[in-house]
């Protein structure tokens, strides 16, 4: 009976959520650009919440809570400080500069830019490339998430894959479906129910322990080391590496670094950057304290299990808890098709169409594109079966894989002596060198690299120097080559 | 001068100096309140530095464009 009420719940949301995305795509036009960036007119809430709806993900609801359940609150610090600040002062640092790039040139996607900027489809495609590389992953984090958090809402009677199969289901159906505009749409209803409920969960849950007081006073009892800040797992090394490595990501993931297009005018992109880290904070502190505060209540978390359903399932009535789950579940998805549409239009814009077939016919490219997220999803999906990791262990493998190409792009957008080979061995070696230790870790045969050194310190962190100094000073010694043009990312002047 | 505000922001959103501290003020560890009122700060610095000039000059753009008034001049350029 209740087991029916929560899953109906879920379900029925999620089809909900689709047919906001449907009502969305019957309004909007069908030309690729529309489709990918809804015709570069995102206004500022939109903007921010649709920005703000790829923080909504599993890595958020599930990942978060269970890392601040094991190691203590000061996860809170670290996100909170990587996507509130770090974040912000690169979102103005790449973002404002590629939207000024962008509206000059027209570009939708950072392959192209880069690669019309150094007159190099090899770059183009090197960029798109390790983009759906890392994106692959990530997509799989949220089809763990999901199959988790069914696990832990239904007491295990939705199996593991039920779960993770179901959001794959609606990932697809959703992205085939509806372009930008639909999921720049969902997002911001998305993002203000899930913020909403977070708080009404934190809030239900302290009163049913007697308070924020008590709450602390009997996770302290429990677990007396969650009361200083550091320690234990948060070594200087680990939070500065973390906190480096995810802000840098982020801003390469395709979703977000797309959203730097997309803009309406410079205005959306100044209130967003200003509203960020209360946006963020927001979100965070009733999260990741209720995975905190759960160390100290009576509640049974399985191995491998999320601890947010588990808490919400104790302390609140099923449907609520159902409720939560469901919007967490229809924020994952719609955070996850925007990660798939923009992967498409990775792969068809700077794969398909410069690499395969250059005569490729819109309605052909639409289809490729649609097949390939159809495809990918699907992979990720079976590859989540086999579990990898801890939700943050995938998630940051993600993240620093992307922050890997920051400082390349970083180097390309600032500095006019940037050259094609500097770019290309910048872009290049560390990330073979990350493959190599990620790629260790899952292949059973090879020794396995270590991941960090010195008591916490990333080992993409060093990659990510490198990056730096192979873009630099392999400029300095090779030529700009006669097809790139550093005019291109001008931004004053006519 | 923005740049070293923006590298103090990032770098005491951690709070440091409260490593290993374990008072609990109103019901939260202390370097928690720290965190919170840190990022309002940077709420409210961020939102100065989006008003001030400084936001067009860094890019490189009309350095004396002052308010938001006209703060858009890139975008009222050559959209496509």
């Amino acid at each position: 009976m209740t087991l029916g009420l929560s899953l109906g719940i879920i379900v029925g949301y999620l089809f909900l959520a689709l047919a906001v995305g449907l009502v969305a795509y019957r309004v909007s036009e069908t030309t690729a650009e529309d489709y990918y960036l809804a015709s570069r007119s995102i206004g500022t809430v939109v903007l921010l919440f649709t920005t703000f709806a790829t923080l909504l993900s599993a890595f958020t609801f599930f990942g978060g809570p269970n890392l601040a359940f094991a190691a203590g609150p000061e996860w809170l610090i670290v996100m909170g400080t990587l996507d509130g600040v770090l974040f912000a002062v690169l979102w103005y640092a790449i973002g404002y500069k590629q939207w000024l790039i962008g509206n000059r040139n027209g570009y939708v996607t950072l392959g192209e830019m880069l690669g019309d900027r150094f007159g190099s489809t090899g770059l183009r495609a090197l960029v798109a490339g390790v983009s759906l590389l890392w994106l692959f992953p990530y997509v799989m984090l949220q089809q763990m998430g999901a199959g988790e958090a069914l696990v832990g809402l239904t007491d295990g009677v939705v199996p593991y894959w039920g779960g993770a199969a179901l959001i794959t289901a609606f990932m697809i159906l959703y992205v085939v479906l509806a372009g930008m505009r639909g999921v720049a749409w969902t997002d911001t209803i998305q993002g203000l129910f899930m913020l909403s409920v977070v708080w009404i969960a934190a809030v239900w849950v302290v009163s049913a322990v007697g308070g924020v007081g008590a709450a602390t006073g009997a996770m302290l009892d429990a677990r007396p080391d969650f009361g200083s800040f550091g320690g234990g797992t948060y070594s200087v090394g680990f939070i500065v590496s973390t906190v480096i490595t995810i802000s840098f990501g982020v801003t390469m993931f395709p979703q977000i670094n797309q959203r730097f297009f997309v803009a309406k005018s410079g205005e959306t992109l100044k209130r967003s950057f200003a509203l960020w880290p209360v946006l963020v904070l927001l979100l965070f502190v009733p999260a990741f304290m209720l995975g905190a505060w759960a160390a100290g209540m009576p509640v049974d978390v399985p191995e491998g299990g999320n601890v947010l359903p588990v808490v919400l399932n104790e302390y609140t009535p099923a449907w609520f808890a159902a409720l939560v789950i469901a919007g967490a579940m229809a924020a994952m998805m719609s955070s996850s098709d925007s990660m798939l549409l923009s992967g498409s239009s990775y792969f068809t814009r700077d794969l398909y169409r410069p690499v395969i077939n250059a005569d490729a016919s819109e309605r052909r490219e639409a289809w490729v594109a649609r097949i390939g997220v159809a495809a990918f999803a699907l992979l990720s999906f079976v590859a989540s079966l086999f579990r990898p990791g801890t939700l943050i262990e995938v998630g940051g493998t993600a993240f620093s894989g992307f922050a890997l190409l920051a400082l390349p792009v970083l180097c390309a957008l600032y500095w006019d002596r940037t050259t094609r080979t500097g770019m290309i061995a910048g872009v290049l070696v560390p990330q073979v060198a990350y493959l190599a230790v990620v790629l260790s870790a899952v292949v059973g045969f090879v020794p396995t690299l270590p991941r960090t050194v010195a008591g916490g310190w990333d080992v993409a962190l060093g990659l990510m120097a490198l990056s730096a100094v192979l873009t630099v000073g392999v400029s300095l010694l090779t030529a700009p080559t006669a097809e790139g043009d550093a005019s291109r990312f001008a931004v004053a002047g006519d | 001068m923005w740049i070293p505000t923006f590298a103090l922001l990032v770098a005491f959103a951690v709070p440091w100096p409260l490593w290993g501290v374990e008072r609990v003020v109103a019901g939260l560890p202390v370097w928690i309140w720290w965190h919170v009122a840190w990022l309002a700060l940077c709420a409210v610095l961020f939102s100065r530095f989006a008003r001030s000039g400084a936001w067009e000059r860094g890019m490189g753009l009309r350095p004396e464009a002052g308010d938001d008034r006209n703060a858009g001049p890139a975008a009222g350029g050559d959209r496509p």
